[in-house]
């Protein structure tokens, strides 16, 4: 069936193309449009006719032009080759793009997703000839970079009994490099397979999520964590920070493989990570960050039907990394823009709209894409997970419109940013109103037993002043700060020392951009204990002022810029500074 | 190939069919049954009765019927007598440097009488969009000699800021000023104005002409004139064709552009009316949902190129309907370039110029063009310092309308201080003064000397003992 003409153009609407003719075509097939091949896919039939969305730019094509099937749906390329490659929203390699046409992208490049001659070092498992394989089962190993050791599976669907397996070697990734007796005969498993993108990857079964996805982020782990194989929706007008907190959670969170999208958002953005982080270390393992990244670049000039498929194409890498038992956090930037291709497209197929033109399907689309989150125990019985941070950019900064709406609906956990922080330049303005998370009770119990015992305890009392805070804001802004007693004021006080000196985290200081579980831990304690011990002193009489001059209070604002995460001791000591000098002026007083 | 090579030249001779007569005339579009196939997006004459020829684009095309939308207009067309001929190719400007000091209308055609450049390159106005990996980042400092923006909003060489202002704004006053005051820290080199009017009243593009000549840069000035008397429909192809030049200087000559558009707002009315006359779904307002997608084919179109020492900067303005930075134009606009200057009208009021806000401006590119070796070392944590008291300063005021300045602590009054001195003298400026970024910073540090010390939470100790209190 491939390169067979299966029908011609009828109508041309941007990016949307009406088919006649069509004989042999199946829903969803790939197909290439006119000679100068631009990349489609079939997404209606109809009698003799079709509609398809193309990937590119259909300026020039006319009425009569043919139409030539693929006889497959859209796929995805998988094996050694992912990690470190920025693509394009159908997986082309931008990098070979770039050879090929040059500064500008031009239409109807065709290159492979994953270079075909160069050549890997395959190590094979141990598995005796005649065995029996299953799909997903790993067959080999190939180490893809310092980092990843790139297992080699049988693709899903494939079982039989082992025949032969090449020895360890340098093999091309369309070597053959085991072979299987299945029912339908011999089948030759190489190191490569194509994945359907819109087809979520079979798993054995879903695992509880109790494991957090440590993000370094103060705000983001200690009030509002999320679990690996969560899911986040991350929604803020122009401005408040929605990449930045993207990038920061892309650059520092603990998760094997970073899959970051770019879905119609600047050119310049995705220009950035590539220059920034191969030259960032990963804390956890030593390495460059561009190590465990693969990135997909869908900027907003480039055409919109690509950056539909753009967030597919980005899940199914993800769920292909966690099918060999990694932990990867996909990072989609900004599924708005994803939801208004949806919009585009729907309206050039003239369908009824729903909400605000977006078309009726959308909470389904939205649910699915989600749905592809999960902590998992893969084919191969191993622990994986895919957890999906979603950026949302609602209009005008408006929760209320249907792209969040919905995804509220769907993810557990929410982390709305807001205009009033993000005006102050408070980042990540990561609301600690708005926000909340599902995923806090089935958390508590790691967090106990890695950073400390008193963690949920903590965690609720700096919640609850947080709370107080706002009500007495309530009364300043009526009357004025002098109308509050001191014990009061104080409550307001130590909240905007929270906020500076832990809530706000600078991106760019070198020891701020990411605090471990442990440090976020020990800084909210000292907060804790300077209002516990504060509180007290205020009861024996002591001034507000008098808590401000002393030079712990400095030293509590200056510690996450003073002290690495290598060094807590020193927040200990800290501790003992503070209860010493908290001693001290209550025995002023007292005397 | 060869395959190919016959269906061009089958298309070739096709295109010299000039068809008699359209179905049907509907605002700027015109309606033709039965033609050869013609190609989406393909450049389109119609001859009017006066045997004037009118450009126009294949919005739509099908077996049974092609729609093209006509720049100049459709009114005096009628449905015998139209000629219309279909060219096989899309809308292509001729380039060249010698554009430079000369005025066009918004199809790239001469209207100061001087006779047509000899184009250097024939370019799609649609442009292609530039590979992310081919991207060398921004990060070259533009003095602008405007305290507000260079202070606090720094522009990038290669970066797209707009203007977000209202009706009755000095954004004219201030682009133009931008234009001519805008230099590169310790260098000059070939620099050139790309200006794109559409749908601006003819004494606001008498202004930006004669502020040109003035400072006697118009030489370097190439005009793109669609005024508010000229079709609209015009407007949607003006801002593209003054982008391909743009590009064309840039990335050809090595060029750094400057490409003024104004005013954004008209373009995307133009966009909706088009959008309303097919028929199309619309999202909010009325625009349509491609809104995003086609704002950001224009903004997208600046940046700097690894291998060339050329850029673009872009500055467009836009009008925000009733001030109101939610709707669908600012807001749109705001996703896609990297930051925005924004006007506040009750600063003008009070005689401010330029009246930036401070809270809501926002330079994203700012962070890597500035500091150490760029502008000065201090200036990353002064501006942060300056936008947090300002902040708090917002507050204070909100507290004093509601209890009355004198119930304000002590501290308070001093916030209050600070707020007035930021505005009168940090921000405020004459509109031919030209600040160094040495004196701007200066007057940052002055500003804050009203705050104790003690408030300086951003700024290290090192930087409070060299500039505070001077």
């Amino acid at each position: 069936m491939k390169g067979q003409i299966v029908g011609q153009v009828k109508r041309v609407n941007g990016p949307v193309i009406e088919a006649m003719g069509i004989t042999n075509a199946m829903m969803l097939e790939l197909v290439e449009v006119a000679e100068s091949r631009l990349i489609g896919e079939i997404i209606k039939l109809e009698d003799q006719s079709a509609v398809i969305q193309v990937y590119e730019d259909t300026t020039g094509i006319c009425p009569g032009d043919n139409i030539y099937g693929s006889g497959m749906p859209l796929s995805a390329e998988l094996g050694p080759g992912l990690i470190g490659t920025i693509y394009d929203g159908i997986q082309r390699p931008l990098e070979d793009i770039y050879k090929i046409s040059g500064h500008f992208i031009e239409k109807g490049i065709q290159v492979s997703s994953i270079n075909k001659e160069k050549k890997w070092h395959f190590v094979p498992e141990d598995i005796e000839i005649g065995s029996l394989m299953e799909g997903g089962g790993i067959i080999g190993s190939v180490q893809e970079t310092d980092r990843i050791n790139h297992k080699i599976l049988i693709p899903p669907g494939i079982s039989g009994i082992v025949k032969s397996i090449s020895a360890e070697g340098d093999y091309k990734v369309t070597d053959t490099v085991a072979v299987l007796e299945t029912k339908d005969g011999d089948k030759k498993i190489t190191m490569i397979q194509n994945w359907h993108i819109r087809k979520p990857r079979p798993v054995k079964e879903r695992l509880p999520l109790d494991i957090p996805l440590v993000t370094g982020q103060r705000v983001i782990d200690t009030l509002f964590p999320i679990a690996k194989g969560g899911t986040v929706a991350l929604p803020g007008g122009f401005g408040t920070g929605k990449t930045m907190t993207q990038h920061a959670i892309a650059k520092w969170c603990d998760a094997d493989i970073i899959v970051y999208i770019g879905c119609g958002e600047r050119g310049n953005e995705m220009t950035d990570v590539l220059n920034e982080f191969p030259n960032l270390i990963d804390p956890r393992s030593g390495k460059s960050l561009m190590e465990r990244t693969v990135l997909i670049a869908n900027t907003s000039n480039m055409p919109v039907s690509a950056r539909e498929a753009s967030i597919y194409t980005g899940v199914t890498l993800a769920e292909y990394f966690r099918d060999m038992g990694y932990h990867v956090a996909v990072m989609a930037d900004s599924t708005s823009r994803w939801a208004e291709a949806l919009r585009e497209l729907s309206g050039r197929m003239e369908e009824m709209p729903a909400e605000e033109g977006f078309p009726a399907y959308l909470p389904t689309r939205i649910a699915e894409f989600y749905e592809r989150a999960g902590y998992m125990k893969t084919l191969c019985d191993k622990d994986g997970s895919v957890t999906l941070i979603g950026a949302v950019s609602p209009p005008g900064g408006d929760f209320s419109e249907p792209v969040t709406q919905h995804t509220k609906r769907f993810v557990r956990c929410f982390w709305g940013l807001d205009r009033q922080l993000a005006n102050a330049r408070h980042y990540p303005a990561i609301s600690w109103l708005d926000s909340y998370t599902e995923y806090l009770f089935d958390l508590i119990p790691w967090w106990e037993r890695n950073a400390g015992p008193t963690w949920s305890d903590d965690r609720g009392n700096i919640m609850e002043l947080l709370q107080k805070e706002v009500r007495l804001q309530q009364v300043v802004k009526l009357v004025g700060p002098d109308a509050l007693p001191d014990s009061q004021k104080f409550i307001i006080e130590v909240c905007t020392l929270f906020k500076n000196a832990f809530l706000q985290q600078n991106a760019f200081d070198t020891i701020d951009r990411y605090s471990t579980a442990e440090k976020q831990m020990k800084m909210l304690q000292l907060i804790l204990e300077y209002y516990k011990r504060g509180a007290e002193a205020i009861k024996r009489g002591a001034t507000l002022i008098k808590l401000k001059q002393l030079s712990i209070y400095q030293d509590i604002v200056k510690m996450k810029f003073n002290i690495p995460n290598e060094d807590l001791k020193l927040l200990d000591k800290l501790m003992a500074k503070l209860e010493r000098s908290m001693d001290l002026i209550g025995g002023d007083e007292w005397v | 190939m060869s395959e190919i090579d016959i269906d061009k030249k089958q298309k070739r001779l096709k295109t010299n069919l000039e068809y008699i007569g359209v179905d049907r005339i509907d605002g700027p579009l015109v309606f033709i049954r039965k033609t050869h196939p013609v190609g989406y997006r393909e450049l389109v004459q119609c001859i009017d009765p006066q045997g004037n020829v009118r450009l126009g684009l294949v919005l739509d095309t099908s077996k049974d019927i092609v729609c093209v939308q006509v720049f100049e207009g459709t009114s005096g067309l009628t449905m015998p007598e139209t000629h219309v001929r279909f060219m096989g190719e899309p809308l292509k400007l001729g380039v060249s440097e010698r554009m430079l000091g000369r005025v066009f209308n918004g199809l790239g055609q001469p209207i100061d009488n001087g006779p047509l450049p000899m184009p250097e390159a024939e370019l799609d106005v649609n442009g292609v969009a530039i590979n992310p990996t081919a991207r060398s980042y921004p990060k070259d400092f533009i003095q602008t000699g405007i305290s507000s923006i260079d202070g606090m909003n720094t522009l990038i060489r290669g970066q797209k800021l707009p203007i977000f202002s209202g009706n009755g704004l000095p954004h004219n006053e201030l682009a133009a000023q931008i234009a001519r005051q805008a230099k590169i820290k310790g260098g000059t080199t070939d620099f050139a104005v790309v200006f794109a009017a559409m749908g601006v009243k003819n004494d606001v593009a008498k202004f930006f002409v004669r502020s040109f000549e003035e400072t006697g840069v118009i030489d370097n000035v190439a005009l793109f004139l669609s005024l508010a008397d000229d079709p609209s429909i015009e407007r949607i192809i003006t801002p593209r064709t003054a982008l391909t030049l743009a590009e064309h200087l840039a990335f050809n000559k090595n060029m750094h552009v400057l490409v003024i558009m104004t005013d954004i707002s008209n373009y995307c009315e133009s966009l909706r009316e088009i959008s309303t006359i097919r028929g199309e779904i619309p999202s909010r307002k009325g625009y349509p949902g491609y809104l995003y997608s086609d704002l950001a084919e224009l903004y997208e179109r600046s940046g700097m190129i690894k291998g060339f020492s050329g850029s673009i900067t872009q500055l467009p303005i836009l009008t925000m309907p009733n001030d109101d930075i939610s709707h669908p134009i600012p807001d749109l606009t705001g996703y896609i370039t990297e930051g925005q200057i924004v006007f506040e009208r009750g600063m003008y009021s009070r005689n401010i110029y330029p009246p930036v806000a401070g809270l809501p401006s926002l330079s994203r590119l700012m962070k890597d063009g500035i500091g150490e070796g760029m502008t000065r070392e201090d200036h990353p944590h002064l501006a942060s310092q300056l936008f947090a008291a300002y902040s708090y300063v917002k507050d204070v005021r909100n507290l004093a309308s509601v209890i009355g300045e004198e119930e304000l602590t002590p501290l308070d009054h001093q916030y209050m201080e600070f707020g007035e001195a930021l505005e009168r003298n940090f921000v405020s400026q004459k509109m031919n003064e030209d600040r160094t970024i040495e004196e701007t910073l200066d007057k940052g540090w002055q500003c804050l000397n009203l705050l104790p010390r003690e408030e300086l939470h951003r700024v290290t100790e090192e930087e409070i003992d060299k500039y505070y209190g001077r």
